[in-house]
């Protein structure tokens, strides 16, 4: 997918005019919230679940040699092959090394982020594999030739007679002649499309939610079942993963199971959550004849051990999306990289870019909510502002912001000149704006007076008439 | 404590610039509380606007001459939830690797408090012939509410203030925009947010709204009155010292 | 490719600020593996068996609920008249030993989706959460599970479990490896990724119907 992160303003510009997803940005963002509200005050353990989680995954990355060797151990054990990847380009080549072997035509494709991290369809389709995603949302997006939009919804932006007129034009080639427009019969026709593919496909690629180091597993999240019928179906299924998705033991993938639906999309449980381990074995009626696993590094081994190790914590449930109102305003083609919201501002810089991607931690309040509905506790705000910190080491804060920030830090260190010159100022102020209480337009403060009026300062300040009044 | 506690007034570079009235309305609550107040010399900026930009080196330049001003205090009180947050929060984690003065940093952070949640819960204190005959809803600032659990206190304050009805809105707990230098690095976005705001506070028919922090009063007045909306906008010290009804809303004629 | 294995566990390593674990480290991380944590459990006051139905149901399955194996059948044909479905399905092999009536067409085996409707048994069900547990193998085909419009699961009284951890627990008796799959199934498929419109049968089943046979 293209990597648009360096055009954060221009990306905003459009997401702020496009009425389409604003509409589909209030509808989806308030569900998400409430849900995960109500699912999480149903259960009074949950503080602690979250602490576990945290817990778990804390313990698991200060020993992820460990594990991950366990991993491949369990994985070999139940016939079954694990490949390690550097990089991107590592991944993509031994994803297409597999495809070619068993020569494959079809490819059905699970969600998986680490996918779309490695551009994997891109370099499918190049070599002329037909991929087919299976996710209902990754379905859309790829009909329409976009980037996911959310993490765990990724047509969120899209509505429905957008989603309709993508069916007509893709699915009048396959037969269907009519135009769909309502939910059930559109959902019906993604079914009977997808079916087809999953039943022609010779290689199915899955991401993994979880990977268990005690049984070799890989564990699939899904409410609409493509996870497992791509992982069932083709007589080869191959999982893409990061290298931080292992836990120790199917109890420790509980915990995470336990805070990961509900903190998603406020379920209890997802419809399916499938443990795969291994190939079909002797005897068995279906399933797989080949089960590889490819593990990837691209960059996370450089956040483990760094200031930044905590956001290797995340399980990609995608309520800080959910709750952050700045993502709530522009979603998430925005950031610009497959990763957007909060984790997205977090991961983006340091897996891609810091310079291209400097816009995702600075468009940010620190508000906080994030942090608050993080199901392993990322303190995420923290964490953006220590990326602020590499920027302004790498000199790539702003120069306006810079220089600001300058003349800003010079007067408070010099209490004196700070009182003389902010007097100047806002007697200034209060003289233009008394008559009405506020101003309309301000030298230097076209960002501020864009879309608002600034309140008229009221004349001196409290110091001085603190220190008029003769006190101490 | 039998002896009245000395406070040492954080008063905020934006109540200081902006709004001295209610720097004057805290002066009087500490007063009413049982406090003696005083208003150090030379305090101008908590450091924020570094902190939060990444350029720790004036951060901290800045703390150390907050936490020398300060710190002979019985308790540092700030009419503001995002100062306050800085000094109790963020000061310990800026001299991370300076055990001195983290000791230090972290002791001055133990007697710092926001306003509302010190008259609450340090000082027991309730208003009493204070009167605001108008319904007015309430914005939870940010950081007061996720960095210091600020949410019952100010609500808790304002029930004795005969005449008020409190009105709570839609996404109360959501942020305005303002977020410092946010609102004018990304505009679009911060009155996208702060709009959202005002949609809610419309919604409630409330006669004023409150909050606890200036930075977001002056985002939420400046877009209410650019829109033409009549809503007053007060902070809640002025609001709980009696001020209320007679001061000119953030934004209005004065 | 042992190269790549040995760069990525290098560079673990060197972001731990440390060398391989030595022996007595990994003593205790298998120590650890065999006795992970206890988790924390959704705990619950009300009958197993009455929660899990009302979980499954509030999950959009339906129940019904039979005296005992014999009964199976009928409750079967019940279901598929009820829905105006073909008296014909894909069963599980594992239920050979139930006595299907001649009426009803049984197929026994895998399926490739040409059957509308699969008859299973399961490992357990969990009252947690109204969830169901099939595993893959030779009398228990995955395909059962996933493909047919309609899913119907067979579960005993004595099946059903507290928690997921109970679950961990017979697997880990009943075999040293987990088998291929492991299906933890709440509810029929659905999707909400048309604005936020919940709608079922995916591309899962579109119906689960869970028959409980009361006898032990």
């Amino acid at each position: 997918m293209r990597f648009t992160s360096v055009d954060f303003e221009r990306n905003v510009t459009k997401a702020l005019q496009d009425e389409h997803l604003q509409d589909a940005l209030q509808r989806g963002m308030h569900g998400f919230v409430g849900k995960r509200a109500e699912a999480v005050a149903a259960v009074p353990e949950f503080e602690r679940l979250r602490d576990e989680a945290r817990e778990i995954k804390n313990h698991t990355l200060e020993h992820l040699d460990y594990y991950l060797e366990s991993f491949e151990e369990s994985v070999v054990r139940s016939g079954g092959h694990v490949h390690w990847a550097v990089d991107a380009v590592e991944a993509r080549g031994i994803v297409l090394d597999i495809c070619r072997k068993t020569g494959a035509k079809s490819i059905t494709k699970g969600k998986s982020m680490a996918g779309e991290e490695i551009d994997l369809n891109e370099a499918l389709e190049a070599e002329g594999f037909e991929v087919v995603e299976t996710d209902l949302g990754e379905y859309i997006i790829q009909l329409a030739n976009e980037p996911p939009s959310h993490i765990i919804a990724p047509a969120v932006h899209k509505t429905r007679e957008q989603v309709s007129d993508l069916f007509h034009h893709h699915h009048r080639l396959l037969g269907f002649e009519q135009r769909q427009v309502e939910v059930p019969a559109l959902v019906d026709e993604a079914r009977q499309v997808l079916r087809k593919k999953f039943l022609q496909a010779d290689v199915g690629i899955t991401g993994a939610n979880f990977l268990i180091a005690e049984t070799g597993s890989n564990v699939i999240v899904t409410n609409e079942g493509n996870g497992d019928l791509t992982s069932t179906l083709p007589r080869v299924h191959v999982v893409t993963a990061g290298i931080e998705k292992v836990v120790p033991t199917l109890e420790d993938m509980t915990v995470l199971m336990r805070v990961l639906a509900r903190s998603a999309t406020g379920q209890e449980a997802s419809t399916y959550t499938t443990i795969f381990s291994g190939p079909r074995r002797p005897g068995d009626a279906d399933g797989p004849e080949e089960f590889h696993v490819v593990l990837i590094d691209s960059g996370r081994t450089a956040i483990l051990g760094t200031e930044f190790q905590d956001i290797l914590r995340c399980i990609r449930c995608g309520a800080c999306l959910n709750h952050c109102p700045v993502w709530g305003a522009v979603g998430g083609h925005a950031y610009g990289w497959c990763y957007s919201g909060p984790m997205g501002a977090v991961l983006t810089p340091l897996l891609k870019d810091l310079e291209a991607a400097k816009h995702l931690p600075n468009a940010c309040t620190l508000n906080g909510r994030c942090e608050q509905n993080c199901p392993v506790r990322i303190p995420l705000p923290g964490l953006l502002r220590k990326l602020r910190h590499r920027q302004y080491e790498a000199n790539l804060t702003g120069a306006t912001t810079r220089y600001g920030l300058h003349v800003w830090a010079f007067l408070a260190k010099r209490p004196a000149l700070y009182d003389f010159c902010c007097n100047v100022v806002v007697r200034l102020l209060h003289l233009l704006g008394k008559r009405r209480g506020r101003l309309a337009r301000v030298p230097l403060a076209g960002g501020w007076t864009r879309g608002r009026d600034l309140p008229a300062p009221a004349g001196a300040t409290f110091q001085s008439q603190w220190r008029a009044r003769g006190r101490s | 404590m039998n002896a009245a506690p000395k406070i040492g007034l954080f008063v905020t570079c934006l109540v200081d610039l902006m709004r001295p009235s209610v720097g004057f309305a805290s002066v009087a609550l500490l007063k009413r509380a049982g406090c003696e107040v005083h208003v150090p010399r030379g305090q101008t900026c908590c450091g924020q606007p570094a902190y939060n930009n990444g350029d720790d080196g004036n951060a901290r330049a800045i703390a150390e001459r907050v936490i020398a001003a300060f710190e002979s205090f019985d308790y540092t009180v700030a009419p503001s939830g995002s100062c306050a947050g800085m000094l109790k929060k963020h000061y310990p984690e800026i001299f991370a690797d300076d055990p001195a003065w983290q000791q230090r940093a972290a002791d001055f952070a133990e007697r710092c408090y926001e306003l509302t949640s010190f008259l609450v819960e340090v000082m027991d204190y309730r208003p009493s012939d204070v009167s605001f005959p108008l319904t007015a809803t309430y914005h939870d600032s940010c950081s007061g509410l996720r960095e210091l659990e600020i949410k019952q206190q100010p609500r808790q304050l304002l029930s004795a203030v005969s005449g008020l009805e409190l009105v709570e809105m839609q996404d109360a707990e959501v942020c305005c925009g303002f977020g410092g230098t946010f609102c004018v690095k990304y505009p679009d976005i911060s009155v996208k947010m702060v709009s959202d705001k005002v949609a809610n506070i419309e919604r409630t028919s409330a006669d004023a709204v409150l909050a606890g922090d200036m930075g977001c009063l002056l985002n939420i007045a400046g877009r209410l009155k650019r829109l033409g909306n009549a809503v007053k906008v007060l902070h809640v010290a002025e609001v709980l010292a009696g001020d209320g009804a007679t001061a000119p809303g953030i934004a209005d004629k004065q | 490719m042992s190269g790549s294995r040995d760069k990525v566990l290098q560079r673990v390593q060197r972001a731990l600020g440390r060398g391989t674990l030595n022996t007595e480290q990994r003593a205790q991380l298998a120590v650890r593996m065999r006795t992970p944590p206890v988790p924390t459990r959704i705990e619950f006051d009300e009958d197993p068996v009455e929660r899990f139905v009302a979980k499954a149901q509030k999950e959009s399955a339906t129940v019904a609920h039979v005296a005992n194996v014999q009964a199976i059948p009928e409750a079967v044909t019940e279901y598929l008249k009820s829905h105006n479905l073909a008296a014909k399905i894909a069963a599980a092999p594992a239920l050979r030993a139930i006595e299907w009536p001649a009426h009803l067409e049984v197929e026994f085996g895998a399926t490739r989706g040409q059957h509308e409707s699969a008859v299973t048994p399961c490992l357990a069900a969990v009252a947690e959460t109204g969830s169901l547990v099939l595993l893959s193998g030779e009398e228990t085909p995955t395909t059962l599970n996933l493909l047919p419009d309609n899913h119907i699961v067979i579960v005993r009284r004595s099946q059903v479990l507290r928690n997921f951890e109970d679950v961990w627990q017979q697997l880990r008796e009943r075999d040293d490896a987990l088998p291929r799959a492991v299906n933890l199934i709440t509810g029929p498929s659905r999707t909400a990724d048309i604005e936020q419109t919940m709608q079922l049968g995916a591309h899962g089943p579109r119906r689960v119907h869970i028959i409980v046979v009361d006898e032990i």
